[in-house]
This record gives C-alpha cells, sequence and structure tokens, in this order.
C-alpha cells in the first residue's frame, strides 16, 4: 500500500454537511490534509480557478489536481487511499451502495431544501415528499447497525447529515419529517452513526449551526414575502 | 455456470443506449426487452421498485439500475482480453470521467428535455441556450483528441455519445446547427458511429427519434 505524499487540500465551509463527508472519510483513513474555509459570498480565486464549471465547494486538491463533486472525491479518496475501505469489494454490493447514496442525495435531499425555503402549501407538499423518500430509507436502514453494515461506510457518511443537521434544519423552518415514532430505524441508526469515535469527535458546532439555520431562514422567508408584494 | 443477463430497455432512451454499448463493447451476451413505458412490465416494477425506470440490468436475477452505475458495475464485472476497460485505471482519470458524466447528465440531458418538451417561445431558447453551451464545454473538454478518452474510446466517450442520435431533433426543432457551433463534436461523434461497432449497433436511428420526438410534442399540446 503506497503512501500518497503529496499535499492534500480541502476547499469546503465548516457548517456544510458535504464539506463533512469529506473530513469524516479522509479521517476514517487516517489521512492528512490541510482544510481551507471557503466565503461563499467572496469565493477565492483557488476555488473558482479550481471548479470553474461549478464554482462550488467542496473541492479536494491533490497534489495540485482538483476534483470536485463531493461523491466524485469520495470515491476519488477510497480509490487511492486504499486502507479502511468503505465501499465494499463486491461489484453488486457496490453498485447497491452507489444507488442508496444518490436516492438519499436526489429524492430526500433536495426536498428538505425545499422545505426549509418555502412556506404555505410548498412547504406541505415538500414535507409530504421528504417522508415518502425517508420511507424508502427507514425500509433499507430496517434490521442494520449501518447502512454499510456492521461499520460504517460509503452510504452512512453521505447521509450522517440527517443524524445531526436535519433535526436543526426542521427546527429553524418549522417543519417536521424526522418523527422517531414513525422512523424507529433510522433513529437506531442515528444514534448508532454518532456514536462512532470519528464522527462524534468531528462535527460542527450545534450552536453555530443552529444560528446558522435561524438567520438563514429569516432570509428566505423575507426573500419569499418580496415575491409576493 | 452460464452468466444470465438481462436488459430492461426503451429504444429511445440515451441512458439505455450507454448500457447496451457497453455490453457490447465487452461482448457480454443477454436478453434485450423493450418496455413500454406507458404499460410497464411487472418484471420491470419489481427490478425497480423505488424508480420504476429503464434501464435496468438484472444479472443472475439481481438488478441493478442507473446507467452510470450499470456501466461501472459492467466494467468491474466483466475485466479479460475481450474486454475492454472503460473507466481508466488512475483514480484522478476515472475523477475526471466521473466528473464529465455528471455534467452531461446534469446539464446535457435537463436542457434537452426542456427542448422537448416546452412550447415554441421563452423556455424553449432559455433550453437551447443551455444545451449550447453545454456542448462548448464539452467540446472544450474534448480539444484535439480523438475520444474524450484520449486514444481510445471509453467511459466518458460511451456516456456522451448515448445522446448523439438526439442532435438531429435537437437542431431541427430549435433551428440551428450544431455542426456550426460545436464541429470538433459532430467530428468525434462520427468518429464513434464509423470506428465503433458497439456504438453503431447501440445508437437508434435520429429520424425515428425524431418522429418520436414529434409525437412527443404532440401528445404534451406543445406543437
Amino acid at each position: 500500500m503506497e503512501e500518497k505524499e503529496e499535499e492534500l487540500k480541502l476547499l469546503g465551509t465548516k457548517l456544510s454537511p458535504f464539506s463533512w463527508r469529506i473530513i469524516w472519510v479522509l479521517k476514517l483513513k487516517g489521512i492528512e490534509y490541510d482544510f481551507i474555509e471557503e466565503d461563499l459570498r467572496n469565493k477565492s480565486q483557488l476555488l473558482l480557478s479550481s471548479n470553474p464549471v461549478h464554482k462550488k465547494v467542496p473541492v479536494l486538491i491533490h497534489g495540485g489536481k482538483a476534483i470536485p463533486e463531493s461523491i466524485i472525491i469520495l470515491l476519488y479518496i477510497e480509490e487511492t487511499w486504499l486502507k479502511n475501505p468503505i465501499l465494499p469489494n463486491d461489484p453488486y454490493e457496490r453498485s447497491q451502495a452507489l444507488f442508496w447514496a444518490k436516492f438519499a442525495d436526489e429524492k430526500f435531499l433536495p426536498e428538505i431544501e425545499m422545505a426549509f425555503s418555502s412556506t404555505g402549501d410548498d412547504q406541505v407538499k415538500a414535507v409530504e415528499l421528504a417522508t415518502a423518500a425517508l420511507e424508502v430509507l427507514e425500509g433499507e436502514i430496517k434490521g442494520k447497525r449501518f447502512f454499510g453494515g456492521d461499520r460504517i461506510g460509503f452510504v452512512d457518511v453521505v447521509v450522517g447529515w440527517i443524524a445531526y443537521w436535519l433535526e436543526m434544519v426542521e427546527e429553524a423552518a418549522c417543519f417536521k419529517v424526522s418523527n422517531s415514532k414513525k422512523f424507529p430505524s433510522l433513529h437506531s441508526w442515528m444514534n448508532n452513526f454518532l456514536e462512532v469515535t470519528v464522527i462524534r469527535e468531528n462535527l460542527p458546532s450545534p450552536d453555530d449551526l443552529r444560528i446558522f439555520f435561524h438567520d438563514l431562514r429569516q432570509v428566505k422567508c423575507d426573500s419569499l414575502t418580496q415575491e409576493i408584494k | 455456470m452460464a452468466d444470465e443477463v438481462v436488459l430492461l430497455n426503451a429504444w429511445v432512451s440515451p441512458f439505455g443506449s450507454r448500457v447496451r454499448i457497453a455490453l457490447d463493447e465487452k461482448s457480454v451476451e443477454y436478453q434485450y426487452r423493450e418496455e413500454n413505458l406507458q404499460d410497464k412490465s411487472p418484471l420491470l416494477l419489481q427490478m425497480n421498485p423505488i424508480h420504476k425506470k429503464i434501464p435496468v440490468l438484472i444479472h443472475n436475477g439481481k438488478p441493478i439500475c442507473e446507467s452510470l452505475a450499470i456501466v461501472q458495475y459492467i466494467d468491474e464485472t466483466w475485466k479479460d482480453d475481450k474486454a475492454p476497460p472503460l473507466l481508466p485505471s488512475d483514480p484522478y482519470q476515472r475523477a475526471q470521467a466521473r466528473f464529465w458524466a455528471d455534467y452531461i447528465d446534469k446539464k446535457v440531458f435537463s436542457s434537452v428535455m426542456g427542448i422537448l418538451r416546452s412550447p415554441k417561445g421563452e423556455e424553449q431558447e432559455k433550453a437551447k441556450k443551455e444545451f449550447i453551451e453545454a456542448l462548448k464545454v464539452l467540446e472544450e473538454e474534448l480539444g484535439d483528441k480523438p475520444y474524450f478518452g484520449g486514444d481510445n474510446f471509453g467511459f466518458l466517450d460511451l456516456s456522451f455519445v448515448a445522446f448523439y442520435s438526439w442532435f438531429y431533433s435537437m437542431e431541427t426543432l430549435v433551428h440551428f446547427d450544431i455542426e456550426a457551433e460545436c464541429p470538433k463534436l459532430i467530428e468525434w461523434g462520427k468518429r464513434c458511429m464509423e470506428k465503433k461497432e458497439s456504438v453503431a449497433k447501440s445508437l437508434p436511428d435520429s429520424l425515428k427519434i425524431y418522429d418520436f420526438a414529434l409525437q412527443m410534442r404532440k401528445k404534451l399540446g406543445v406543437d
């Protein structure tokens, strides 16, 4: 197993779950890196030159080579540092992990974003769609300690935000999807996930998150009111 | 033990074409099943209960969904002299190929659907602009290479060439000439069709796609 000695930088933001996905996997694999906090209202030259197409974080820069898009970064890390794999060896099991990660990112996450950014009927509709997606995830986690089986894996890291960020998002925007009575298996998973040492020791401050979401919700509601005027 | 490989597809789907090209590149024998998307088969609903979409690859009874995941599965499962690798072996080049395939899914597909589904007017013009911009970005990525994969046809080539049969429809629906805007892309598309049997066999005829597009627009009431 080769040690990759080249310089490793992660451009991200400390409040975004997409950055934390990467941090968790780097920590799980014991990889050293420098974290560079980006101000998204004033993007750095490094970010704009590293991800000229989307101009988004996170971006991993390894020996000067830039890799954007969190899922693609996770796969790159997995294929470059072979210690503590987060994906199964078997191609079929691997395809299933990729499927679930995509499902969560495309069917659940956008609905939560919508619920957070809307009010009234639009919010109700988003909550319904989010709930339906969460029911599917509940079915998938049932009977398992983690999505990855006995140890946390790719899917756990991708959906990990549900165990920590979701509650604060719901509080700030006054809606509730992750009802523990309705989703008992997911709630067990959330506890299991947060108990993993690498995760427990690598989470943003809950107060910072609460303030951030509260302020962001204000901004969203103000702009909605502007639209109506 | 003989492998049983089944592909559930619809002939118009560029996503299905990707899988057909990949299977052909690897000389995999499979059973093709055409799905009627207005009347989905019990097998499709059973194999892809969550999205109920094609393509679905069923390998010895186990389903794999989502075209890019299927292509990666094919690449990892069939690996021998008959079966050249589709993805590069270097992790950084793999990341690049995945990035651009994701870009195609996000920007090319959505703008094609935008052009297809919108009535003539502002919305369709907006989709046209997005489509041309995406093509230009991809042409820049291609540069002077014969294929996106370099000297050899690979994952990114097959991910994008699947849309080649839709070019005629796009040009005709919104009146522009892709060759004038992106000559290198057209050269590349023609190269894929001429040099790669898997591509020529797997892509539906452009005129048939255009017929389908017109029928769809009539059904949607946008024409």
